[in-house]
């Protein structure tokens, strides 16, 4: 299935190349080269890609091109999702996935996508199982290794790999047993120019971080599980039961994971926490425009806004921009055209505003389109959606874990339209 | 030292060379220019004794690998170090070798012993890469060794060995495709192993080797769709496209009769009576293996891979009825209240942000368009208007051809499209104004009499548009509606003809192509005006316009010499041109498997296979029947039947299923299968099976066997409980033991129990919350009329030093489910003793004393030791310890195969594999102090034997020796 794998820097240098079958000669990626010269954004790159002999499928993650190269029929999907499985298991090995980071554990790396794939098809790809095979680097291990003469490499197999709970390892042991829940929801929305909503829908996710001894059976219940729609699980949460009684029963893995994500639909009503009031004119002679903006609280159910920041994608004829804001401060970017307003957190009494002149280009015609505010937010212990944990229940262990739930909604793909 | 100080050294070598500086890691560092120096040091690392400098060569080697630098020098050095005992160090090998071999097959064939001698190795992790990095070196002569090296894998006792012969199948089968043959056969086997573990990756083989090979699949079928759930994501992937094709070919078409609107689906139990009206009604009855695939892939659509569900969506769309398709396919498990205009609920998750990628927002754009219809399009209009106004102008110009679309499709609206583009002609930007004038032009071609203002409108633009593909345009139409227009048009051409010198090619020829027009309608006003135009054109620099004007000419233009042409150059120019059908740029792709990277590109990528279409008739579906009383067997009591007798019948059913396989292709079915009563076909069924493992048995000498899985029908009680007692069921290879020698005792009576019967039965699985426990796996029924709550332990009695972890708790049982059966684990910790573990069974009213005692056999766990291995351990288990025992076997159990069978029942022993045909031995180690069991048979003539037991505790020894001679003997 997959043949080959590239990764790609920014600039465009290989710096990791790995066969799964015979070698394809890295001439292969001058066809991704010459799209990505074409392209003005790397997002804009098509994730396939057809040459006379191979399919080439990228991802762009971390500000690298993960660059695989297929020979024959496969679901596209199914490398893209894999792809994208491998960046993760970068990010949970090493805590980032980045060129800098991959480049210092090029070993490391190199074994892991060894054991990730055979013969291009996926072999292991729990996190559990690739730990216990290839133990992550840490300091204190390196000391230890290079002293005794140890390795990173374990010389058994798994106990995940052929039990029915591969995502778990077996002989886990805690002297604190705990399990955290968080309840992440974000709001994607669109707001047209007078501050109604065209389209809102929340996306939540539950990240779980469970630290527990032996081999607990977990049941976690909402409040109000009718909410969700359009879940999807982790691997070990068993859907008949989900199904029936609406309760998220499982084995959970050890350490952090994703639970479940969702969606909220657009048929339910989405609070919007907070307004806008905006006006961006550009005139025709002069060139300038003025700006105005403020944000105000709406329905946030009694909790504060934190981490509130509008980014505006200006028009390529604006020169700079010269705004005064009542609080926090603004930074406008003469290179991307983008303007930053980094407000913090949201004060009722006093709303806060940012205001004054554009300058442009002269002799450029006025933008046609105002641009969109993307707005970002936080609330603690809020889940907009009105999702409530009732409880989580342990089967199959004596002990008592310490539990734990905590709630956060953020601002997704906020956007409002002037 | 000296290695780490020429490291520096080659450090700032390679910076003054000019490579760039790679992190600061030593396996990065930059060494990697081509000098012989550097490699001469990497190969003294490698010939060193010491491992440490062993694996820093080898991982700044692997370094120079990943980095896509030659090291194929160091072959011979590196190859050295295959068989290292540092395991690190041999994965590096390992993955140089991989890369390398094929361009250095002589050196290559070095390593081979070492690979040979791995998998025989006792550690399965060992025996597996053996075997992946032997099938992955891709050196011709040795394909004989890897296909006997996969064969013999393919029965290995652990699954994840197996696993690893299912990838090394498309392996060899590219190295050597004559190989086939033989390798269908493995695949075969493996198709029929029941671990999830293997599933996925056999499918896949199955895929590479032999897709063809359909009819591998039917006795197959229904596990497959009962494993799916359990299979690891990428499996399932590859899985569902699999069955998606053999659905094709095997099940009829659910969308041929009845019109397929308005039928309601399955799985959604409010639907259930609604459904079987439906069924009656229509002649088509879903075949029920059909609708399994469809019930078991359901729950896969909440999967978090994108992939397992892009799937899933593909196997509705193809093989579902179509209101569940447009149900299921993009949104889950709506409400089925919506019959029609399913989508516009969701139809505002595709509206389009300015953030999103150009290629994100054309689709977008697509599936909007797609789903506009009468009701929603003045919403969908207004969010167009939105767009129009973007600054990404492809993705304007997308808009207003979408919007033509939508004008086309939807007839209530295309006035309005029609008003919104012409104010878009005043737009500043030229390209929306000529991408719109296009899109006018289409749309009026489509009933021109209705617009002749939209045409003047357009005439007057023509001072101020400058695109010439919109000027062109604009020309045209007026030149094919000029009857319309008669004012306007000539007055038009007059201004064209003032400007023509000045105007771009395609314009000059539209402007021609205008006069040709009005001189044919309107001769009198613009006779002078075309010759004048045509004048021009005779002198124009380009040629194209040149002959343009000469052929005109020629044509409209009555002279003597016009040649019979000219009589029909009305009907040449104004003919009734056919109005441009506005599609998608998306069309002309559902021949496509959807989802497939041929989809994708619409273009057939190489391996892709055709999705066939619906057989006409349904083959017989008789096929598949061997797995019926899978289900029923996984979960029911397993016992050992003594097969030897069935022999004939069993042939008979096999032939049988051949012949019906072949009469499948045909489409006729076989009458003996098809008429067989329900009772006889699982009969025979479970006689096949019983078959199949006594063949299975003769082909692996180790006689092993990994407990089967339950696999119950939909039950989805069951299924629940079945996950309750997966954390117990977690196999470890040494310890995986046949399923036909366990045996079920009686915990409580169905009288005594008032209806709930307990049985329970040594499972013979390490329990893993404690090692030291035995799992007893208990089988609760319940057929009395009441349910029965709360099921639970209490009170335990222990002897001392025993300890028991209880089952949790069960919840509910409904009596009306017949199969209502469920399964719990505990573990309790015997101590080695044969002592009782007493206690209560509590149910919510009553409460039940039952007491569990162990078999001694029951109280050891099986090893895997080497035949050396436990020669040492037995010289060292003498005198006391060792007890000795004649005996006359048996007159049925005096071959190999029975006793093997018979020892193991009796005690959870495993075998050691001996030399010797005349000795069986067996090892295993008791369960809490983990005192070595040692157990010897050797036979002699006309069934005398010696039993030799050496163990540890004596008391466990003596015991042992009763009740393997029982065995033995009755």
């Amino acid at each position: 299935m997959i043949h080959s794998l590239f990764l790609i820097n920014h600039s465009g240098d290989i710096f990791l190349e790995k066969h799964w079958k015979s070698v394809i000669s890295r001439s292969v990626c001058d066809y991704f080269f010459e799209v990505k010269e074409k392209a003005v954004d790397p997002e804009n790159v098509p994730p396939v890609l057809q040459t006379p002999h191979h399919y080439l499928i990228s991802i762009y993650r971390g500000k690298l091109f993960f660059l695989s190269v297929v020979q024959t029929e496969v679901p596209p999907l199914f490398v893209i999702e894999f792809l994208h499985r491998v960046a993760d298991t970068f990010q949970d090995y090493f805590g980032e996935c980045s060129e800098g980071v991959i480049k210092d554990n090029l070993v490391t790396v190199y074994e892991l996508l060894e054991e990730m794939l055979d013969n291009g098809f996926p072999l292991a790809t729990e996190s559990n199982v690739l730990k216990e095979m290839i133990r992550p680097p840490n300091i204190l291990r390196s000391v230890v290794n290079t002293l005794t003469g140890g390795s990173n490499v374990g010389d058994t197999l798994p106990t995940g790999q052929l039990s029915n709970v591969p995502w778990r390892r077996a002989g886990v042991k805690y002297t604190n047993n705990e399990a955290y829940f968080d309840v992440v929801e974000e709001i994607d929305a669109i707001l047209d120019k007078s501050g109604t909503t065209v389209f809102a829908e929340i996306q939540g996710v539950v990240e779980a971080c469970v630290r527990l001894t032996g081999m607990p059976d977990l049941t976690l219940s909402f409040m109000n599980p009718r909410l969700l729609d359009d879940m999807s699980f982790h691997p070990c949460v068993r859907f008949k039961r989900w199904e029936s009684e609406r309760v998220l029963s499982f084995i959970p893995p050890d350490g952090n994971f994703t639970l479940m994500t969702y969606h909220v639909s657009s048929q339910n009503l989405v609070a919007i926490p907070v307004y806008v009031k905006q006006n961006i004119n550009f005139f025709e002679t002069g060139s300038c425009g003025r700006l105005d903006i403020t944000i105000g609280p709406k329905q946030n159910m009694g909790k504060t806004v934190e981490g509130l920041m509008v980014t505006i994608h200006m028009p390529k004829v604006v020169l700079s921009a010269n705004l005064t804001a009542t609080q926090g401060n603004y930074t406008y970017d003469l290179t991307t055209k983008v303007l930053v307003w980094d407000i913090g957190k949201l004060n009722p009494q006093k709303l806060p505003n940012l205001r004054g002149s554009l300058s442009m280009q002269a002799g450029a015609p006025k933008p046609e389109e105002n641009p969109s505010l993307n707005i970002d937010l936080k609330i603690q212990q809020l889940a907009i959606s009105g999702l409530k944990v009732s409880r989580l229940d342990m089967y199959g262990e004596k002990y008592k874990p310490f539990k734990g739930v905590k709630y956060l909604t953020k601002a997704g793909k906020f956007q409002v339209r002037t | 030292m000296s290695a780490s100080s020429a490291f520096n050294d080659e450090k700032g070598g390679s910076s003054s060379v000019g490579e760039p500086e790679y992190g600061h890691d030593p396996a990065s560092g930059g060494i990697f220019s081509s000098d012989y120096k550097r490699h001469d040091d990497l190969k003294e690392m490698l010939d060193s004794n010491k491992d440490s400098l062993k694996l820093e060569a080898m991982k700044r080697i692997v370094a120079m690998i990943a980095r896509g630098k030659n090291a194929s020098d160091l072959f011979p050095a590196v190859v050295k170090n295959v068989a290292c005992k540092n395991i690190e160090v041999k994965k590096l090998v390992y993955v140089y070798l991989v890369r390398y071999a094929e361009e250095q097959q002589d050196l290559a064939l070095l390593s081979i012993s070492t690979f040979q001698r791995g998998l025989k190795d006792p550690n399965q992790l060992i025996r597996a890469s053996a075997l992946r990095v032997l099938s992955s070196i891709r050196v011709t002569i040795i394909v004989p060794i890897m296909m006997l090296a996969i064969k013999e894998a393919a029965s290995d006792m652990s699954p994840y060995v197996r696993k690893t012969a299912a990838h090394a199948i498309p392996k060899l089968y590219s190295l050597d495709p004559e190989q086939k043959d033989q390798l269908i056969e493995v695949i075969e086997k493996l198709l029929a192993d029941k671990t999830t573990l293997v599933a996925g990756s056999v499918v896949m083989a199955f895929e590479e080797v032999c897709p063809e090979r359909i009819d591998l699949i039917h006795k197959n079928y229904r596990k497959l769709c009962n494993l799916l759930i359990d299979v690891e994501e990428w499996g399932q992937v590859v899985i569902i496209n699999m069955l998606t094709r053999y659905a094709r070919t095997q099940f009829l078409n659910p969308n041929i009769n009845g019109g397929g609107g308005e039928k309601t689906f399955y799985g959604s139990d409010e639907d259930e009576d609604e459904d079987e009206e439906e069924k009656e009604k229509k002649p088509y009855v879903m075949d029920p293996d059909h609708r399994l695939l469809l019930r078991n892939t359901k729950p896969l659509l909440q999967s978090r891979n994108a992939a397992v569900v892009m799937a899933v969506a593909q196997l509705y769309f193809h093989l579902a009825p179509k209101a569940e398709v447009a149900l299921l396919i993009l949104f889950e498990m709506i409400s089925t209240l919506y019959t029609c205009g399913m989508f516009e609920p969701y139809l505002k998750s595709f509206y389009i942000r300015s953030t999103d990628p150009t290629q994100i927002k054309v689709l977008k754009l697509e599936v909007l368009t797609n789903l506009a219809n009468e009701t929603n399009i003045s919403t969908i209009l207004r969010e167009f208007q939105t767009y129009i106004k973007s600054m990404d102008k492809d993705f304007v110009a997308a808009t207003i051809q979408a919007i033509g679309r939508c004008a086309t499709n939807i007839g209530e609206v295309r006035d309005t499209c029609l008003n919104g583009l012409v104010q878009l002609l005043s737009n500043r930007d030229e390209l929306v104004v000529a991408e719109s004038v296009v899109v006018i032009k289409k749309l009026l071609q489509m009933q021109p009499e209705k617009h002749s203002d939209i045409i003047k409108h357009m005439a007057k633009l023509t001072d101020n548009i400058q695109v010439p593909m919109a000027r062109a345009s604009i020309l045209w139409l007026i030149g094919e509606y000029c009857e319309h227009v008669p004012k306007i048009a000539p007055d038009v051409l007059r201004k064209m003809a003032k400007s023509f010198t000045n105007e771009e090619d395609i314009v000059k020829l539209q402007i021609i192509n205008l006069a040709a027009k009005l001189y044919l309608t309107n001769s009198k006003q613009t006779k002078l005006l075309t010759q004048y135009v045509l004048n021009l054109a005779k002198y124009d620099q380009n040629y194209d316009i040149r002959d343009r004007a000469r052929f005109i000419r020629q044509l409209i233009v009555p002279t003597e010499k016009s040649g019979a042409l000219s009589k029909y150059a009305k009907k040449l120019f104004l003919a009734l041109k056919p109005a441009p059908v506005l599609e998608s740029p998306f069309k002309d792709r559902d021949h496509f498997q959807l989802g497939s990277l041929s989809h994708l590109l619409n273009a057939k990528a190489g391996g892709y296979q055709e999705l066939p279409d619906w057989p006409e008739a349904a083959p017989d579906p008789s096929v598949r029947n061997v797995e019926v009383k899978e289900s029923v067997r996984a979960v029911g009591t397993v016992t050992y039947r003594d097969t030897g007798a069935l022999w004939g019948p069993q042939k008979m059913e096999g032939s049988e299923e051949s012949d019906s396989a072949s009469g499948s292709e045909s489409g006729s079915g076989s009458e003996e299968s098809g008429s067989g009563s329900e009772s006889e076909e699982s009969e025979e069924g479970s006689e096949s099976e019983e078959e199949e493992e006594e063949e299975e048995e003769k082909d692996k000498k180790k006689k092993k066997k990994e407990l089967k899985k339950p696999v119950p029908e939909t039950e989805s009680l069951v299924t629940d409980l079945e996950g309750l007692s997966l954390s117990d069921s977690v196999l470890s290879p040494a310890t995986i033991a046949p399923s036909s020698v366990l045996k079920n005792y009686e915990l409580l009576h169905r009288i005594t129990g008032e209806g709930l019967s307990v049985e329970y039965c040594f499972s013979r699985q390490p329990f893993s919350p404690d090692a030291n426990m035995v799992a007893v796996q208990m089988q609760f029924t319940n057929s009395a009329t009441s349910d029965t709550k709360n099921l639970h332990m209490e009170d335990v009695k222990l002897q001392s030093g025993m300890r028991v972890k209880e089952f949790p708790e069960i919840g509910e049982r409904e009596p009306e489910d017949i199969q209502c059966t469920a399964m719990a684990v505990m573990g309790i910790d015997f101590c080695d003793s044969t002592q009782a573990a007493n206690f209560q069974l509590c149910t919510h009213t009553r409460k039940f004393f039952v007491s569990i005692q162990p078999p001694v056999g029951e109280l050891m766990r099986p090893i895997f030791l080497t035949e050396n291995e436990f020669k040492k351990e037995q010289g060292q288990l003498m005198g006391m310890n060792e007890i000795t025992e004649k005996l006359t076997l048996d007159a049925k159990c005096r071959n190999e195969h029975a006793i093997v069978q018979r020892v193991t029942t009796a005690a959870n022993l495993s075998r050691v594999p001996c030399g010797s045909d005349k000795e069986c031995r067996f090892a295993g180690r008791t369960v809490t102090s983990s005192s070595l069991v040692l157990v010897t048979v050797a036979t002699k003539e006309e069934g005398a034997a010696q039993l030799t037991v050496n163990c540890e505790k004596m008391v466990i020894g003596t015991m042992l020796v009763k009740d393997i001679l029982l065995a033995l003997t009755q």
